[in-house]
């Protein structure tokens, strides 16, 4: 293919699709996004990937949407009406201790559930590539430092770890997340140095040091984006791992307060009636599931994609 | 989901083979008793320093008092124990006891008069937190040489004033009433602690029965005590095994695995009807159930106000549903069965007059906190809260903690509104008069943290020295009248929503004969237990 | 994982010879990270809102009751000071008292950590013996029915709530079917029945000969313990998969089977070889991680482990107890590691 341009195709001559499919690239951006869009192509290659994609995506716009979608308020009391059954007239997924709707509960937990992954996902492995890269930049004596701390964070039982900062903080979601990404940045400060310490001696980076870049050009400019798609694979993959201890923090009373509809907390709500209305439990508990193991497959379809180690075949 | 169905069927199917006999003889001894309850609140078990329900059920059955309940008759009032007999002095100030002869401590050692004496002076010297409960005859640690005596086998006890001598010696049925053995205590005391911090895993009482040991959060042990003078207990062995959740209690007694489960939430306890084998005890606690309103706070301490929150709660609502056959409606401080209790239960849910009230007096909408402890039903009463007084205009927010967290706080006066528990210590109406309505210094430099009143900043309205004039008053009926009196107002102006009474639903095996759980008055006891 | 062999490079200034200075400066981070543990632990009890001396004197006492244990805990001083005396403390070996069960740390660690300890090796074998075969037959057989199942087995493990699936475990199998025991260690018949050599009833149990008992407190761990042992099979299957997929696309691999040695050795005896390190490391991780104590696991089983006994210590803000638990916890975890670098340096030719 010899006609290539500058600027993404226009309608007519050659296709998006071929533009990005090109084997000689001919500028940064044409091969970022063409990398990009391989990948792309190659996650759809993976069934189960694109269900996890799917199951999120349908998540993101039940949240998105919730006072739309949702039959009832779900912070309406009715003591009358309590635990409903599943199916019961207005009530799909039946009604939980206070005659609240399951259903309506469930959908507008979701926001939730979206807002501390996001969060969590925007602050540890943040603070983890910044610890990991600066450790493994640096040397010497501040690397001996950084991880130091970073081990005695590792070292650290982690839901005890979290459970402290809530105790102190106080319960609420906010903290909890502070309280999560504080449990889960060191893994990634550990990878992000790991892959530095490999960065930093190759040619390149000698290069564009002679050029007389600084030390925080290069962590930023040059070993970020190269440190970030190995990150994204784990990020993905740990999601479930957040939602579940924010789950188990919820579970615990020390997550989202009442009367909040964090799943986690409806669990533990639901657990005292689990022998005789076992849905008041078991649906909270079926969704927190469908997300985590969504997270999952999109994140094991993305290590096949981008892991060297796995793409391998 | 299908999968892990698979995985554990094989999983444990190949182990059902070696493990299905344990399980199927799930029936529990005929000689032994076992328990499932939740008992993580023990934290000692000597008698002058634990104040929790699990300790109390405990201890009731390791040590005898001077005068004590008896299990199969709980509404004769205090009966003879280790006193066989008593006389009251001409000025009502001196107590004389006579000891029963022949009984003897589970170490072998005689009980004296002299024992006697040393577990209560000792109670006055450790000044624990429980100690109050006889300090409050005016025994200090200087004085008691003086004011507990022991002449041959009499024990003589002087208290600073006259007191309703039913008042003292329903003070003596508390925990801090033990008898202790002084030889075998002493003999492991270190530093002069007297024995605190070997009675706390240890025991030295005359009881029905032995401690044989207590795991922290998993169990406490008792074994019977064959030379307990009552005669030897049916059950050799009682075993408390501490279980969290209401459905694994319930579980496990549908299974056998335990003979009575005492945590049962309303759902089990209805899930259980019809159940073989199962049947479920139901006994009216002394427990109350209670919102609280900060006497610091602008809007709070107005009467109207007060009277409006009082309105705003679905008294009747919670009753009929999440708290069914668990607590019963009850809107004053004295626990049904206590001297003086009243039925008026004038309150109910009625949002428009709620919102008069606020507008008369000036409110329109606010903002408060109240604290709850972590435990569902209480969270659940306060989404209640929550959800009423929303209705007229009132932002309740809730802010959960650990018993503790909230409990700082709430002595700290810091807390707007509380949501609480409060469990009587003995069985004598001052006991609860003498913490909701009674405050003799409303300061904050008083820190009078132990007095409910003080903690919400209320200065009683003169209730404090009725209740000072009700706890010496000798006439039994006329000092009933005097609760009356004090009830009454205190319903209208307090700033205290008294909602429920506790009952205790126990789901017990049907062959369990005898079992007391100690009503409103005192604690569990196992010795009458048969099977 | 923890890196503490990397010092070793830049020392030269210690004249000792390199095993010496090595193990010197791994002693020394220990101790280092121990200490900071310790600190942050410390710092932790003094900021959270929790008041210890309730827990002990209770909602009734008066305030001079209440002074009266504050300074007997010692925390009229500052917060140094207090730090000090505790780490000297520690080094005496003297972890103190616990507030909640009025007894030394030390003898509730006794107690608690074998629960724990036990329910993490049941579970931890659980989690190899089915874990890593799957991984290895799904990395052979990439793409096929075996790997998807694999995959969705895995996959299943990481994504469940575990109080979730406990509570429904429980439900099923001991409440319905009655094949296993309930919660706790064992059956009620059995408390205080076997004198406690070990703390382990499984193996207390062997030793008095009890068969009964044994076979009782089987019953109480098998459940917790597949539980646990689901969790680590998902990590370590799946880590499996992934070692032997880039063994399998190896050289080396392609060269035996043009030699035409037989699939069953190409795979065990050459691929599988060769990650038996890296999948020893895995394998303690996970392994550190299930003896923190599953606090959710614990508390529905009613298991007496040190999870739960650091988790209501630390809401108790009894902090003798909670220090002690995490030295022992930050302790084993910083072990596993050192026991798998070292692993790595014995048997890793890249290392040499």
């Amino acid at each position: 293919m010899s006609m290539t341009s500058q600027t993404p195709p226009s309608s007519g001559g050659q296709s998006l699709r071929q533009w990005l499919l090109s084997d000689t690239p001919t500028s940064r951006r044409q091969a970022r996004l063409s990398a990009l869009y391989q990948g792309w192509l190659a996650l759809r290659q993976n069934h189960m990937a694109m269900v996890g994609l799917a199951i999120l995506v349908v998540l993101i716009s039940i949240a998105l949407f919730a006072p739309l979608i949702a039959p009832h308020d779900p912070f309406v009391q009715d003591l009358a009406n309590r635990l409903q059954p599943l199916g019961s007239e207005g009530h799909l997924l039946g009604t939980d201790s206070l005659g609240r709707d399951i259903l309506s509960r469930l959908i507008y937990g979701a926001r939730i559930t979206l807002y501390i992954v996001a969060l969590v996902a925007l602050i540890a492995p943040v603070v983890g590539l910044l610890v990991g890269t600066i450790s493994g930049y640096a040397g010497g004596w501040t690397d001996v430092i950084l991880m130091r701390i970073t081990d005695i964070f590792l070292a650290f039982p982690r839901l005890v770890l979290a459970l402290a900062f809530v105790a102190a903080l106080g319960a609420g979601i906010e903290n909890a997340v502070l309280a999560i990404s504080l449990t889960a940045w060191p893994p990634y400060a550990r990878m992000a140095r790991a892959e530095t310490l490999t960065i930093r001696s190759s040619d390149y980076i000698s290069a564009i040091r002679l050029q007389g870049a600084g030390p925080l050009r290069i962590i930023i400019k040059h070993i970020w984006p190269l440190c970030i798609s190995s990150l994204i694979v784990r990020v993905t993959l740990d999601m479930a791992g957040i939602i579940l201890a924010a789950a188990g923090l919820g579970f615990l009373g020390l997550g989202a307060q009442p009367p909040s509809p964090e799943w986690g907390a409806m669990i533990s709500e639901g657990r005292r009636f689990i022998l005789d209305h076992w849905w008041v439990a078991t649906m909270p508990g079926l969704a927190i599931f469908a997300v985590s193991l969504a997270f999952n497959l999109l994140g094991d379809g993305l290590r096949d994609v981008l892991d060297p180690k796995d793409s391998a075949s | 989901m299908k999968t892990i169905r698979t995985l554990f069927g094989s999983a444990a199917l190949g182990l059902a083979l070696g493990v299905t006999p344990i399980a199927g003889m799930a029936e529990t001894p005929a000689n032994m008793l076992v328990i499932a309850n939740r008992i993580d609140d023990i934290t000692t078990l000597d008698p002058a320093q634990s104040f929790e329900f699990a300790g109390a059920d405990v201890i009731r059955n390791i040590y005898g008092k001077l005068v004590n309940f008896d299990p199969a008759n709980l509404d004769a009032g205090y009966q003879p124990d280790l006193a066989e007999s008593w006389t009251v002095s001409e000025d009502g100030r001196t107590i004389t006891f006579t000891m029963r002869e022949g009984v003897t401590f589970q170490s072998g050692n005689p009980v004296r008069a002299e024992d006697a004496a040393f577990s209560l002076k000792r109670a006055v010297i450790l000044n624990k937190t429980p100690s109050f409960i006889i300090t409050q005859f005016g025994f200090t640690p200087e004085n008691v040489d003086e004011t507990i005596t022991v002449d041959g086998n009499t024990l003589s006890i002087t208290t600073d004033k006259r007191y309703a001598t039913s008042f003292v010696l329903n003070c003596l049925t508390a925990t801090i009433g033990s008898i202790l053995d002084e030889k075998t205590v002493m003999a492991n005391e270190v530093d002069g602690d007297m024995g605190n911090q070997w009675l706390a895993t240890n025991s030295a009482g005359s009881g029905p029965f032995t401690l044989a040991s207590w795991k922290p959060k998993e169990s406490v042990t008792l074994t019977a005590n064959p030379g307990f003078y009552g005669g030897e207990p049916a059950m050799k062995r009682v075993i408390v095994r501490h279980v969290q959740e209401s459905a694994t209690q319930r579980l496990m007694l549908e299974r056998g695995d335990v003979d009575v489960a005492r945590d049962l939430t309303p759902s089990d306890v209805e899930g259980m009807e019809g159940v073989e084998g199962v049947e479920v005890v139901r006994e009216m606690r002394g427990r109350l159930m209670y919102v609280s309103f900060n006497q610091k706070h602008p809007e709070l301490s107005k009467p109207q106000v007060r009277q409006a929150l009082k309105y705003l709660i679905d008294y009747e609502g919670m009753e009929n549903s999440f708290l069914k056959n668990w607590y019963v409606g009850h809107q004053n401080f004295l626990p049904k069965t206590y001297l003086g209790s009243v039925d008026e239960n004038p309150f109910s849910l009625d949002i428009e007059k709620a919102k008069a009230l606020l507008a008369e007096a000036g409110v329109e909408g606010m903002e408060l906190t109240v604290g709850v402890r972590e435990a569902q039903e209480r969270l659940e009463i306060a989404q209640s809260l929550q959800n009423t007084f929303a209705q007229a205009g009132i932002t309740l927010n809730l802010e959960v903690g650990t018993g503790k967290q909230i409990l700082g706080k709430y002595r700290a006066r810091e807390l707007d509104i509380y949501l609480g528990a409060w469990g009587p210590d003995y069985p004598d109406p001052h006991t609860n008069a003498g913490t909701f309505a009674y405050n003799p210094d409303n300061s904050d430099e008083a820190q009078a943290t132990g007095l409910l009143a003080w903690r919400n900043s209320w200065d009683t309205g003169g209730l404090t020295e009725k209740v000072a004039a009700a706890v010496v008053e000798g006439d039994t009926e006329k000092r009933a009248e005097m609760y009356h009196d004090i009830q009454a107002q205190f319903r209208e102006t307090a700033p205290f929503a008294v909602m429920f009474q506790l009952i205790e639903q126990a789901g017990v095996a049907e062959e369990v004969e005898g079992l007391s759980l100690g009503a409103a008055i005192t604690a569990a006891s196992y010795w009458n237990v048969t099977k | 994982m923890a890196n503490f062999a990397t010092e070793t490079e830049r020392r030269p200034w210690l004249p000792l010879p390199p095993w010496a200075r090595g193990t010197l400066v791994t002693l020394s981070s220990i101790a280092v990270t121990m200490l900071g543990l310790l600190f942050v632990t410390f710092l932790i009890g003094r900021v959270m809102p929790i008041d210890p001396v309730l827990a002990i004197v209770g909602e009734r006492a008066t305030e001079e009751q209440y002074n009266a244990a504050y300074r007997e805990l010692g925390l009229d001083r500052s917060l140094a000071v207090q730090f000090f005396y505790y780490v000297s403390d520690v080094l005496r070996g003297d972890f103190g008292t616990s507030l909640l069960t009025a007894r030394d740390v030390s003898s509730d660690i006794a107690r608690v950590f074998p629960a724990t300890f036990e329910l993490a090796t049941i579970g931890i074998l659980f989690g190899c013996i089915l874990g890593v075969p799957l991984g290895v037959i799904a990395a052979v057989r990439r793409g096929s029915w075996i790997d998807q199942i694999a995959r969705v087995i895995a996959l299943v493990g990481y994504s469940m709530p575990i109080f979730w699936l406990g509570l429904m475990g429980l439900l099923l199998f001991y409440g319905i079917l009655g094949w296993v025991g309930g919660p706790g260690r064992q059956g009620i018949f059995y408390e205080d029945m076997i004198p406690s050599v070990t703390g382990m009833i499984l193996i207390d149990s062997l030793i008095a000969g009890d068969w009964g008992a044994f076979r009782d407190a089987f019953s109480h761990i098998v459940l917790p313990a597949s539980l646990l042992g689901y969790y680590s099979l998902a990590y370590i299957s799946r880590m499996t998969r992934s070692f032997m997929l880039e063994q399998l696309s190896a050289e080396y691999i392609t060269t035996a089977r043009v030699k035409g040695m037989s699939e069953w050795a190409v795979i065990w005896s050459h691929a599988f070889r060769n990650i038996r390190v890296q999948l020893i490391t895995v394998i303690a991780l996970s392994y550190a991680n299930l003896l923190e104590g599953s606090v959710l696991t614990e508390i529905i089983f009613a298991w007496p482990g040190i999870g739960s006994y650091i988790t209501t210590a630390l809401l108790s803000a009894d902090m003798n107890a909670v220090l002690g638990g995490t030295v022992v916890v930050g302790l084993v975890f910083i072990c596993l590691n050192i026991f798998s670098d070292l692993l790595y340096k014995v048997f890793d030719p890249r290392s040499k």
